[in-house]
């Protein structure tokens, strides 16, 4: 099972925080953005689209990152910390 | 309410004390020299709206981590002595402490260098969001710059 987690804007997108997926064999990212835009289309495009950021456990991804059984993959939103 | 801790990283609900953040990094050394701050507070204008109210949102783990990296990289990279970073997270009223980073070396130079650094590379490398309240709603705020 790999944990999905969404953050700031992408939890309303979502319509979660988190969401848990078995999956039998180790995946890519695009074929993780094929399942989960089953279920939230918007947010599989814009996964596929890297209109996010990916990290897997705490790791930021790149396109062949592979996810494995355990891994937390994390979606995020452009950074707006800190202050102008 | 404010805390201040050892600890040179901190996330937390809390507001902090600038004075006695300052004073517990004078504590570090007695080579400092110079010490460089940098205070982010609430600021009620963005983009043209009146912003009534902040909240931020963090990526815990993955935050402090990157901060630390920040931390560790600015000693190395300036040779400064030390330096604190602490933000705030949660419902931050216009006017209040958000982000503080206390830069602190033997001269002022690498100070000023080291605080102007980290609070742009905070900004482009740590998972922190920040939500506005405004007149028509709440909106995440996605700039960098």
């Amino acid at each position: 099972m790999i944990t999905l987690k969404y953050f700031a804007s992408l939890k309303s997108i979502a319509e979660k925080e988190e969401d848990h997926l078995d999956i039998e064999n180790p995946i890519t990212i695009d074929q993780l953005s094929d399942i989960i835009a089953k279920t939230v289309p918007k947010m599989g495009a814009m996964i596929r689209e890297k209109k996010v950021l990916i990290t897997i456990n705490q790791e930021m991804a790149s396109v062949d990152t592979i996810i494995h059984d355990g891994d937390e993959v994390a979606f995020l939103p452009p950074f707006s910390g800190g202050a102008k | 309410m404010s805390t201040t801790t050892d600890a040179k990283i901190r996330i937390q609900l809390e507001d902090f004390s600038v004075t006695d953040e300052i004073e517990a990094m004078k504590k570090v050394s007695r080579n400092i020299g110079g010490i460089t701050t940098f205070l982010g507070t609430g600021r009620e204008l963005s983009k043209g709206e009146n912003i009534t109210k902040l909240n931020f949102e963090h990526y815990p783990k993955m935050a402090e981590k990157k901060l630390e990296e920040i931390r560790e990289k600015a000693i190395k990279d300036f040779g400064i002595i030390d330096m604190s970073i602490i933000h705030r997270i949660g419902p931050i009223e216009i006017g209040e402490n958000i982000v503080l980073i206390v830069a602190a070396g033997e001269h002022r130079k690498e100070t000023f260098v080291a605080c102007e650094w980290a609070i742009a590379e905070l900004k482009r490398t740590t998972p922190i969001w920040k939500r506005e309240t405004n007149s028509k709603g709440e909106v995440w705020v996605q700039d960098t710059p």
